[in-house]
């Protein structure tokens, strides 16, 4: 699998997450700019069965980056997915990375 | 056949209720079909705050019945009928109206009448006893055509009357046959301070006052003629001069009678008849009457109990009582007069801000046998524990009624409670009774109320109720956490004044300077709350977006789908046929489904996050405005139709309500606000059932805080009465900055109230009497609020940049294509899993 081109760094918003279509996919961007760090996890909400895990406020948890989902507000790994609250949930998460101001995402997962 | 037994209760007053109340919630409620007879036309009312009638409180408000609780518990009630004979052979009772019941059980609970002195012209037009609220409606038809009212009577209803006069803005006195004010509870220090202070408010008060008759006046109704030759002229007489048991029907049946009248009672409360019953004012222990509700209560709960055949005893009552009278702190403890042998007295007489107190101890100096307190009765709880508990008085008796000019605690500490001490008389739950509960887990306020029903009748336990509580989690080394997450160690309250007093203006900001990590939903949230709370500034600028909530990020509110609805402001309900119109026109354009909601506005439902932008242009382009529906901030103010078209109304209630709105429209606050206003007391906008409520009344409006509906429904407290529109808006900025500034984070109003130390009484000193000198503070923070208002729709869609987001996907014009419709009742709903995988395979 290959890096995908996907959008500027400049479409990411700050704190906050975009959701990107690539290959059929809906991928949640999150960008916390303090750390200037980039995460990409399925835009998917397996508690809510709906796509809208980008629409999340993000932080941490014990020092873990994560997502609270907008609709029951339960916790998911950024780095990896996994939700906190339900062991045997987790959802899709992907390699991002920058190169020349360009948000590439790798589908085949994190890096 | 059932093989129960009949139980009648004649008389439905707050003790013969109270009994029923008692008795359904016992396990021998299944022993008995309940009969019980009630003369008046209203079944149980509150009778000790009847004068609140006139201070906009209704009928219904003053009802102690539970809606359905006679049909749920298949009690057989006789409203407006009344037993008129006892058959204690055949076991009969026989009502005005000729039922006849057959009984096993016979309880009298005929409480008591007003006593009406029997002198010359008692009986003349407009000359009312003081008891019942048909009284009330009299007097309220006597005071139309009336200018001066006068009370026959100081003791505690007769002042509670003079209250109900002023309120009727009769010119108001107070005629007393005693030399001082309260005699039964005060002795004559304490009662002159408090005839001062009574005299302060505008009531004449005139003491050792022997009415000899009533005849014609020349300039009023009637004139009062005295033994002492004086005269006094009024239009209205009101009888409050003490209440006579009502036993006729035991005399008829011959039953024991106590020598001051009344049934004769042993310490089960039962009679001279072992099939009968007597409890409250119409009974006779050991030859003492108690005309306060406690006891009768004390009564209700003994014969329960030995129904049951458990031991139980009535045991005399602290005849104890501590009230406001207009306003004024009265209390008064045991033996007030000092009358018991060799007692030593302390006194304490403060001129400069009126206060008087007075403590009775044993003559060792260790027991505290009575008190007396005017002007200040914050000690009181403190001082009847010592009383109640024969608790051993400190080294110093007094220190307990001096002054504290020093940190130093005088209290008495919980923990040297006693564990039978009885924290809540009114639901009589002891220290006990508090542990257990916060051992299962009740470890708040509000819980404990639940729980425990204390401090959930007068309220005047819940400091000891949170000081017990405090105590004991301290004790079980549960240290009350109130960190509002692991990133900041403070409380929401901690965090709002970080940012005032360090004039923070953004998260990122907060969490470096006293924070750690990158924070979560939690206090992300309630930061931006504050932040917006108190700066006010666009919640979507760049610094900002990271700490609102989904909703407010797309100023729209998530449904379950994953679209959203859409709600435009209509202040007061107020809507133009074009508004209408144009709503219609959008949702039609945008296949958008229209619901009216709760407060008085449309809300359309189905938009994509894509549409928002499109849909609000449109809205606004027609005039509307954010409504605020997805943010913790002021929603709706709900109105009646008002003076302007309705035949009852009183004042002009959708001119308040749009004023109101567009006042406080766009305030963040820690929960969603609503309001109310209705213009008259048939309250048809619900207005007691909102975080502020505001009725119109003849004298002005009278504001209602802290109530909801939802979950947990609550009434509004009413906070002040007759108040020009000038007082109400500065009390309502007031009271909702600090509401903003001290509540926890997703606290409502109403949970805010219940869990605030000093409850309704302390907000009113902070809002009305400024105790905390904060009110300018408090105005011109709200007035920041109001002067930098925006639509933030309006903001956004002039915002290129901020409408980036609002797309599904940041690289592509696609829809989410997940998202699909399917059609109910002409309008769409959402699919739900079936529907959607068969319309999705339906697409491919």
């Amino acid at each position: 699998m290959s890096w995908l081109d996907v959008c500027s760094k400049d479409d990411l918003q700050p704190n906050s997450g975009v959701c990107a279509l690539v290959e059929d996919q809906q991928v949640a961007i999150f960008y916390m700019s303090e750390s200037d760090t980039i995460y990409a996890i399925n835009n998917y909400d397996p508690f809510g069965k709906v796509h809208v895990l980008s629409r999340g406020l993000i932080g941490d948890l014990n020092g873990e980056p994560m997502v609270s989902s907008p609709l029951y507000k339960q916790h998911f790994s950024l780095k990896t997915g996994q939700c906190f609250e339900d062991e045997s949930v987790q959802v899709p998460a992907y390699g991002v990375r920058i190169e020349n101001g360009r948000v590439q995402i790798n589908l085949a997962g994190v890096k | 056949m059932s093989n129960k037994q009949i139980m009648v209760v004649i008389g439905n007053g707050m003790v013969g209720h109270n009994f029923l109340v008692s008795l359904m919630a016992s396990d021998i409620k299944e022993n008995y079909n309940v009969v019980t007879f009630c003369e008046e036309s209203l079944p149980a009312y509150d009778r000790v705050h009847l004068s609140e009638y006139f201070a906009g409180k209704s009928a219904d408000d003053l009802s102690l019945v539970e809606l359905g609780f006679f049909e749920n518990n298949g009690i057989t009630v006789h409203i407006g009928d009344k037993a008129n004979s006892i058959d204690r052979v055949a076991k009969t009772v026989v009502s005005v109206k000729g039922v006849v019941i057959n009984y096993d059980k016979l309880v009298l609970a005929t409480g008591s009448m007003a006593f009406v002195p029997p002198i010359p012209g008692h009986d003349r037009d407009q000359c009312i006893a003081y008891r019942t609220i048909d009284d009330l409606d009299e007097m309220k038809v006597a005071a139309t055509k009336s200018k001066v009212g006068v009370v026959v009577g100081g003791g505690l209803l007769g002042l509670e009357a003079a209250k109900a006069l002023q309120d009727l803005d009769l010119e108001t006195h107070v005629v007393q046959f005693a030399p001082r004010l309260m005699e039964a509870q005060l002795d004559d220090g304490g009662a002159h301070l408090l005839k001062q202070k009574i005299e302060d408010l505008g009531v004449n008060v005139l003491t050792s006052k022997n009415t000899t008759q009533i005849v014609d006046g020349d300039t009023y109704k009637h004139k009062m003629v005295f033994a002492d030759g004086s005269e006094l002229e009024t239009d209205v007489i009101l009888y409050s001069a003490g209440i006579r048991p009502r036993y006729e029907l035991a005399t008829e049946c011959g039953l024991d009678i106590g020598a001051r009248g009344g049934v004769a009672i042993n310490d089960q409360c039962l009679s001279s008849d072992p099939d009968i019953y007597a409890i409250g004012e119409c009974a006779s222990w050991r030859d003492q009457l108690f005309g306060l509700v406690a006891p009768g209560y004390a009564m209700a709960r003994t014969v329960v109990a030995h129904l049951a055949g458990e031991e139980a005893a009535f045991t005399g009552a602290d005849m104890s009582t501590k009230l406001k009278l207009n306003g004024v702190d009265v209390a008064s403890i045991g033996d007030a007069h000092g009358k018991t042998a060799n007692a030593l007295i302390y006194t304490y007489q403060n001129g400069v801000d009126g206060i008087y107190k007075r403590l009775v101890v044993s003559q060792d100096n260790t027991q505290l046998l009575g008190a007396v307190l005017v002007g200040d009765a914050s000690g009181y709880l403190t001082l009847s524990q010592y009383y109640a508990n024969n608790i051993e008085l400190p080294e110093n008796p007094d220190s307990l009624i001096l002054p504290s000019r020093s940190d130093e605690s005088v209290g008495l500490g919980p923990d040297a409670l006693p564990a039978s001490a009885q924290i809540c008389s009114c639901y009589d739950v002891s220290k006990d009774d508090v542990c257990t509960a916060i051992e299962a887990g009740c470890t708040t306020i509000g819980a404990l109320k639940d729980e425990t029903q204390a401090a959930t009748g007068c309220g005047g336990c819940a400091a000891l109720l949170k000081a017990v509580l405090d105590c004991e989690l301290e004790k079980a080394g549960m240290e009350v956490n109130t960190d509002i997450c692991e990133h900041f160690a403070y409380t929401r309250q901690d965090l709002y004044s970080l940012v005032m007093v360090e004039k923070i203006k953004t998260f990122g900001e907060l969490i470096k300077a006293h924070g750690s990590g990158q924070g979560c939903e939690i206090c992300r949230q309630t930061v931006g709350s504050i932040l917006a709370s108190y700066w006010n500034e666009y919640i979507l600028k760049d610094e900002h977006v990271g700490v609102q909530d989904t909703n407010d990020t797309f100023l729209a509110n998530m449904q379950k789908d994953g679209t959203y609805s859409v709600v435009p402001r209509m202040t007061g309900g107020e809507v133009t046929p074009q508004g209408l119109i144009a709503i219609g026109e959008i949702a039609k354009k945008y296949g958008l489904y229209t619901k009216v909601t709760g407060g008085q506005r449309v809300d359309l439902f189905g938009a994509r996050v894509d549409q928002l932008p499109l849909i609000w242009q449109a809205l606004i382009n027609a005039g509307f405005e954010s409504g605020h529906a997805y943010g913790k901030s002021l929603r709706t103010v709900k109105s009646c139709v008002g003076s302007t078209w309705c035949r009852f109304g009183i004042d002009d209630s959708v001119g308040l309500a749009v004023e109101l709105e567009n006042r406080y429209k766009g305030l963040r606050a820690p929960h969603k606000i609503k309001f109310a206003v209705s213009g008259c007391t048939r309250e048809c906008a619900e207005a007691q059932s909102k975080d502020i409520g505001v009725i119109a009344v003849a004298g002005g409006w009278n504001l209602y805080v802290c109530g909801n509906g939802g979950m947990k429904p609550r009434h509004g407290d009413l906070f002040a009465t007759n108040l020009d529109k000038k007082t109400l808006i500065k009390y309502i900025d007031r009271v909702l900055t600090f509401y903003v500034q001290t509540a926890d984070r997703m606290q409502r109003t109403s949970v805010w109230m219940e869990n605030m130390e000093g409850g309704l009484d302390y907000l009113k000193s902070v809002v009305i009497n400024d105790k905390l000198d904060i009110c300018d503070r408090l105005e011109s923070q709200m007035q920041h609020v109001v002067d930098s208002y925006q639509c933030e729709w309006k903001t956004t869609i002039e915002n290129e940049s901020k409408l980036k987001r609002f797309r599904h996907f940041i690289n592509s014009d696609k829809h989410d294509e997940n998202i699909v419709f399917v059609e109910e009742r002409g309008q769409i709903r959402p699919a739900n899993s079936e529907e959607r995988e068969h319309l999705l395979a339906e697409k491919v």
